[in-house]
């Protein structure tokens, strides 16, 4: 019989084509958003990781009670041998020194004098140690715009936006000003190297990166840093492992009041972070349940539509001796084959764009302009192993269950009205 | 009859110079007092700042010339970090010099509300050389006792100028007119800052707070003590030393 409803679905287009194409569009939709906001969800993550909060982060209690302004007074010290315990007790871990900073860059011209000053956001992270993970963590080289990364100490990489408005050129003094970890006013020479740009509004108006150690050296942080970041050995972010890690760390010192003990926070935990993961997840299930369930509210329709556009041709059929289960279930194996040709034809095509995404991704700069938040402007989808059957599921019952309601009716039908029927 | 009017007489009198005795200077005098008393021509000062941090304390001695209320220049002598910075303050314009960087660098805009080597005092305090009677309005609010020195308390808002603190309530010692304590306040009326002194002492005809101990209420740890170690008035200050060459010296 499969093989009979197939040849029909193939030869009579007229009453297969139009479920057929509204199941693909259907199922095309839903794989391709789902594709696209998976990818969101893990570009944000992976992105906020990498510049920001690492899988997990290392403060001082103090420090991350104010993590905000970013208070380089309260950091960590004694970070060699917070670096070796670490390492020590989660060996699968990759764990990195940073700090953030603030203050200002100012241009000197020949004189010395101020030519040109602006306020700027730093991120100092080891960049010259050749094993060093930080320079591929945060994507230097491909951010480059101009120049080279730091080569050696006292060079720098400020954002492309910035070294045009104070007209600096590579190789040429910038003279840092921030405070100290003790609060006295740090200045420190250094030389642009490179320009980058990030396609963040927030890093690419004021940003600059700097080694590790120059930064210790000029904010006189010896064996200091704002906070050490843990990546998984995989570079995904496992909610759960990352959860009772943080919890097991914290319990370690959860007797003692000192305000510069160290403590530890998961990604999702660090300010800003739980709003945007709550938030990608309300979108997420936002946009499932809006292609999701109309979706398959529309399929079930189109079923219901199909079988009774088909009420004179199942009238005939009962008329000329069928029996109403046969009927019944002919319907509902048609429906079945027509759902799961659309839902291949529909996931095929969704993976086909998800993947052009994937691989190319949607620039989204033109919407974040006034936007500070630390967000990707270049948003790719993500293939994942739901997004292979995730079409089927309003592809497939829908259609079968609009048919399987509307074929009710078969069993309604009185065999003495159906000449009746078919006469008019 | 001749003698009750003399008793009359010298009844009025008492109760008159009495009465004077017990009615307050008004707040302006006070503050005009107060004025003449901490400015003076040339003076040189040696001090030591403890910063108490919430991590730790530390110490910063420094060597300042100052001239009248617009000229002030100071260099750092130690810790090593810090031995070699100068200041140079002309006017309401203010310079700082790094020996490390060997920059000269403008302190203005946001970064006068910075701390000044991590103590509680900001550049913009440092700044603030004008006369109180100048800028403030005051009012006597109180008679209180301060460091065992009976003290006229004084509240004083500002006459509209912009200034660092909105108002401010001075405790200024009713004989020798120094101001013992203080509190700052933004114009909302939140404290900001606090002064507290330890001790005065008379130098070359003059009372001098020589141990205060400033905080920023907003910040934690427990303030910044100022001690003067040596103080000279009346010194010889050769004019080239303020100006911008002579950071670089």
């Amino acid at each position: 019989m499969i093989s009979f409803l197939f040849k029909g679905i193939l030869r009579d287009r007229t009453r297969s084509l139009f479920p057929f194409l509204i199941v693909l569009a259907g199922v095309f939709l839903t794989v391709a958003m789902y594709g696209y906001v998976k990818g969101m969800e893990t570009n944000v993550i992976r992105f906020s990781a990498n510049l920001r909060s690492g899988h997990v982060k290392v403060m001082t209690r103090a420090y991350a009670k104010e993590a905000e302004q970013l208070p380089n007074d309260l950091a960590l010290t004694g970070v060699a041998a917070l670096l070796a315990d670490l390492q020590k007790a989660h060996p699968g871990f990759a764990w990195m020194p940073r700090i953030q900073f603030g203050g200002l860059l100012d241009i000197p011209d020949d004189q010395g004098e101020t030519k040109a000053q602006a306020p700027v956001a730093g991120l100092a992270a080891d960049l010259l140690t050749p094993s060093s993970q930080e320079p591929r963590l945060l994507d230097l080289q491909k951010v480059l715009v101009r120049g080279h990364l730091p080569l050696k100490a006292g060079e720098i990489l400020i954002s492309d936006e910035l070294a045009q408005k104070l007209k600096v050129k590579l190789g040429e003094k910038a003279t840092l000003i921030s405070s100290t970890m003790h609060g006295s006013m740090a200045m420190k020479n250094f030389t642009v190297a490179g320009t980058i740009r990030f396609g963040i509004r927030a890093m690419d108006r004021t940003g600059i990166i700097a080694d590790l150690a120059d930064i210790q050296d000029a904010l006189d942080m010896r064996d200091a840093a704002g906070e050490v970041l843990g990546f998984f050995g995989d570079a995904i972010y496992h909610k759960d492992e990352a959860e009772k890690m943080t919890l097991a760390y914290n319990a370690r010192n959860s007797e003692s009041s000192d305000e510069f003990q160290p403590v530890m926070q998961t990604l999702a935990e660090q300010p800003g972070m739980n709003f945007m993961i709550g938030w990608l997840k309300y979108a997420y299930s936002l946009i499932i349940l809006i292609f999701l369930v109309p979706m398959s509210l529309v399929l079930w329709n189109a079923g219901l539509i199909g079988s009774l556009r088909r009420h004179g041709e199942y009238g005939l059929r009962l008329a000329i001796g069928e029996d109403k289960g046969h009927v019944y279930r002919s319907m509902m194996a048609e429906s079945l084959l027509i759902g799961i040709l659309g839902s291949i034809a529909g996931t095929a095509l969704g993976l086909a764009l998800s993947y052009y995404l994937q691989v190319k991704g949607i620039d989204i700069s033109s919407m974040m302009k006034n936007i500070t938040m630390m967000m990707p402007t270049v948003l790719h989808s993500q293939i994942t192993p739901v997004s292979f059957f995730i079409g089927f599921i309003p592809g497939l019952l829908a259609s079968v269950s609009g048919t399987a309601i509307a074929g009710l009716r078969i069993y309604k039908r009185q065999t003495s009205q159906l000449f009746k029927e078919l006469e008019t | 009859m001749k003698k009750m009017f003399v008793c009359a007489m010298l009844a009025v009198a008492s109760l008159v110079s009495r009465t004077m005795a017990q009615t307050p200077p008004s707040a302006e005098s006070i503050l005009a007092r107060t004025d003449q008393n901490a400015v003076s021509g040339n003076k040189i000062i040696l001090s030591a700042m403890t910063i108490h941090g919430r991590r730790d304390s530390r110490s910063i001695s420094s060597k300042s010339w100052i001239q009248g209320k617009d000229k002030a220049f100071t260099e750092y002598l130690a810790p090593a970090r810090e031995k070699g910075i100068k200041m140079l303050k002309l006017g309401d314009q203010l310079w700082t010099y790094s020996p490390d960087a060997d920059r000269t660098i403008s302190i203005s805009g946001h970064m006068l509300r910075q701390s000044v080597m991590g103590s509680d005092l900001s550049y913009e305090d440092m700044l603030e050389d004008r006369e109180l009677q100048t800028i403030y309005n005051a009012r006597v609010v109180g008679e209180e006792t301060v460091l065992e020195r009976p003290c006229w308390v004084l509240e004083l808002t500002s006459k509209g100028e912009e200034v660092a603190y909105y108002s401010r309530k001075v405790w200024v010692d009713k004989e020798r007119f120094v101001v013992l304590k203080e509190e700052m306040y933004a114009k909302s009326n939140k404290l900001l800052k606090t002064l507290e002194v330890k001790s005065v002492i008379r130098v070359q005809g003059r009372w001098v707070q020589n141990v205060l101990i400033f905080k920023d209420v907003l910040k934690g740890g427990e303030g910044t003590e100022f001690k003067i170690t040596a103080i000279e008035f009346e010194a010889v200050i050769p004019e080239a030393l303020f100006s911008k060459a002579s950071l670089r010296k």
